[in-house]
């Protein structure tokens, strides 16, 4: 098993017959992906790389069994393609896209919120207050992952997103991450100690996306592949803290962790718009503190990421 | 984007929200003029620029002279005016060397009762925008928050339904002012419903990142009145609003800031003298971290991005090398999207139109790195390799000694 997606997974892609979603979709055909159709309004009836292409994402559900989405499409219409996937019964939607208006994303996330607690309610069982997006039981999931992210990758089964394939080993670590290269630091570093992967997320740098860490916590504490968790956080936000308190009440296997932007001044953002120091909130030594008090294994240098994961597991 | 007080203002007046009546000047003559069209008795001149803490900041050259100064004459709005135009203001929020100004506002002044706060931010964990209000106006609102939370009142709103009549109710009840004063009418734009229902509505309209009003002030006629605005804008949002690139001012942004931003990298100025160019957010911070864990001190955040091209990095390079406080300069490629050739063909290319003046440390892996380190070696330009994380920083951090 893994997360989120695997080998059956049938991934659409949203933007398909643009530049980058073409190039990305032929990265994730090569590495093996179950890329079964492409989505462009106005291109229906064309073939790229080899998949049909259609006007809307309704169809490749219906005629191609999409169950997973992958977003390329320009950040003004980001959140119109999100709210199609979704509707479209799509189960994993990531949103690759950077530059989302926040507010765009307001409207998303109440969307989810809603539709989480439907399916919850439907499966009878009480919604989620922390985790709006995930069902609380890790099969079926309906999740967004994104925007601004790299995306998921089960290693040699299925990715989906920007993410180098060749870095990546099967095996027994659940990754997770606000950031893109910082994972693949990451990933490398494990997969040169021999450790594997068993899926790695991107969560996505912007101040509001679809999937928490504790949505993810939640699934790989379930997923008996995945005996490790490393994550990478950065400075803004609270996300760290609540991922923390969760992990220490949850979580029972090894978790090792690395935040970004000790060094990073107040009140200046970091590239990512969520990575913003803002009214004394969210600095690097909170979240820290708030790891070393959950029992996690932080690592102090970004080239210690792959031991300090090591370090967890041995130490457990 | 920032935007000045003035300008936030003028959003506010054509938002349906109460302000005082004011006028820019960029001259003492001008500020005179304006003290006179206001009609007195008196008026606040108030510096423009757009860092906080103007009122207690006082002018480099001239520590008597504070951001905001009170005036009752026409003369002594145009030497307030004087006093302030050109020179530099420094407050807690612009460094010591402070910041120039060159505009004033010219404000009529009100009769204050009482001094409150309101500010509009999204609310991350909730996923939504909140209005948040405090009894505590005036002050500085982050240590409003760490010392006494229990005085900041907050109400999460829809931005498509926004904010709801009950909620101005809860918060008028914690603030202790009515919802409506006069004797309930609610057409006045100081009323407290009107007031903040425009507020709300003013954020989602312009697509804003923060809208802070601090103070607020209840008039003795019990009407409120934003005597200070602050607006920021969502810069992915911006693309909604043409309108708004007019209240652009450039020359209040860090020029290398600037440059960089026109060549789509994200560059953040910083004060240590080890210039960093990294692809992705995530691995640029940490790469800050690592060289000041290393004992060095970085001279800037800088992201390439993933996507960039040659002449983009080249011109990374410029900006990098521009700095004088950079001794050495650490490239932190780890290549996904971002392929190694690229980022070597560029460092090649910066070579020859840059020139080097400071050691560079490469550290190269990812994306087609053999081809890279390939183009490097027979490119002849003098690089020092690094093979890992910790071997780049101790590297770049001995370069600089």
């Amino acid at each position: 098993m893994s997360i989120l997606i695997n080998k059956s997974t049938r991934v659409v892609c949203q933007g398909i017959t643009g530049k980058t979603g073409e190039f990305h979709s032929k990265n994730c055909l090569e590495y093996g992906t179950k890329l079964v159709a492409g989505v462009t309004p106005g291109k229906g009836g064309q073939t790229t790389l080899g998949v049909p292409v259609f006007d809307t994402v309704h169809e490749a559900v219906e005629k191609e069994g999409a169950n997973a989405a992958m977003i390329f499409v320009p950040a003004a219409f980001t959140a119109d393609a999100i709210l199609e996937a979704i509707d479209a019964g799509c189960n994993v939607v990531v949103a690759i896209t950077e530059g989302v208006p926040v507010l765009d994303m307001v409207r998303v996330y109440d969307r989810l919120k809603r539709q989480g607690a439907k399916e919850t309610r439907r499966q009878g069982e009480t919604p989620p207050t922390e985790s709006p997006c995930l069902l609380v039981s890790p099969s079926p999931c309906l999740a967004l992952i994104g925007p601004n992210c790299p995306g998921v990758i089960t290693p040699e089964e299925c990715k989906i997103g920007i993410m180098p394939g060749y870095i990546h080993k099967k095996g027994p670590v659940g990754v997770m991450s606000r950031s893109g290269t910082l994972t693949y630091e990451a990933v490398w570093q494990l997969s040169n100690l021999g450790l594997g992967q068993s899926t790695c997320v991107g969560l996505g740098g912007d101040p509001i996306v679809g999937t928490s860490f504790i949505d993810l916590l939640k699934l790989y504490q379930a997923d008996p592949e995945t005996e490790a968790i490393l994550m990478m956080g950065e400075i803004g936000g609270t996300a760290e803290e609540e991922a923390a308190a969760f992990a220490r009440e949850h979580v029972t296997k090894p978790i090792a962790a690395f935040i970004a932007g000790r060094t990073a001044p107040k009140g200046k953002r970091m590239g990512h718009a969520g990575a913003i120091i803002s009214g004394g909130k969210g600095t690097a030594a909170e979240k820290i503190a708030a790891f070393e008090a959950a029992g996690i294994e932080v690592a102090q240098s970004p080239a210690d990421m792959g031991a300090a994961m090591q370090r967890a597991i041995k130490n457990r | 984007m920032k935007i000045h007080e003035y300008q936030a203002k003028q959003l506010l007046r054509e938002a349906g929200v109460a302000v005082p009546a004011g006028i820019m000047a960029t001259t003492p003559a001008e500020a005179a003029d304006a003290f006179t069209k206001l009609g007195g008795p008196l008026a606040v001149v108030k510096a423009q620029i757009h860092a906080g803490g103007r009122g207690k900041g006082t002018i480099k050259d001239n520590p008597n002279q504070h951001g905001v100064q009170l005036v009752r004459d026409s003369q002594a709005a145009a030497s307030a005016a004087e006093n302030l135009l050109n020179h530099k203001l420094v407050t807690i929020q612009t460094g010591p060397s402070g910041q120039t100004v060159r505009r004033v506002l010219v404000e009529a002044g009100c009769d204050i009762a009482r001094e409150l706060y309101l500010g509009i931010v999204i609310d991350r964990a909730a996923g939504l925008p909140v209005l948040m209000a405090s009894s505590a106006g005036g002050m500085n609102i982050e240590d409003v928050a760490a010392k006494t939370p229990e005085l900041i009142f907050k109400e999460n709103f829809c931005p498509d339904a926004g904010l709801q009549s009950y909620q101005v109710r809860k918060l008028c009840a914690k603030l202790q002012i009515s919802p409506s004063p006069s004797g309930g009418g609610t057409k006045g734009g100081g009323s407290a419903e009107k007031f903040m229902k425009s507020l709300c509505k003013l954020f989602v309209a312009l697509d804003c990142s923060l809208v802070e009003i601090n103070p607020l002030v209840v008039t003795k006629a019990g009407e409120l009145l934003a005597l200070d605005a602050k607006i920021s804008f969502d810069d992915n949002a911006l693309f909604r609003h043409p309108q708004l690139e007019e209240l652009r001012d450039t020359s209040e942004e860090d020029p290398n800031e600037l440059r960089a931003g026109k060549a789509g990298l994200s560059y953040v100025q910083l004060d240590g003298n080890i210039g960093c160019l990294v692809n992705g957010a995530g691995l640029a911070m940490a790469t800050m971290d690592l060289v000041k864990l290393h004992g060095g001190e970085p001279a800037n955040f800088l992201d390439v991005g993933g996507g960039a091209n040659t002449e983009q990095v080249t011109e990374a390079f410029r900006i990098l090398l521009s700095d004088k406080n950079v001794k050495a300069v650490l490239v932190n490629i780890f290549g996904g999207i971002m392929r190694c050739t690229t980022i070597a063909s560029a460092i090649v290319e910066a070579y020859k139109t840059v020139g080097f003046n400071v050691p560079l440390v490469v550290r190269l892996e990812g994306t087609e790195v053999e081809q890279g380190r390939k183009i490097l070696k027979e490119s002849g330009v003098d690089i020092i390799a690094a093979s890992d994380l910790t071997d780049a920083a101790n590297k770049v951090v001995a370069a600089t000694k």
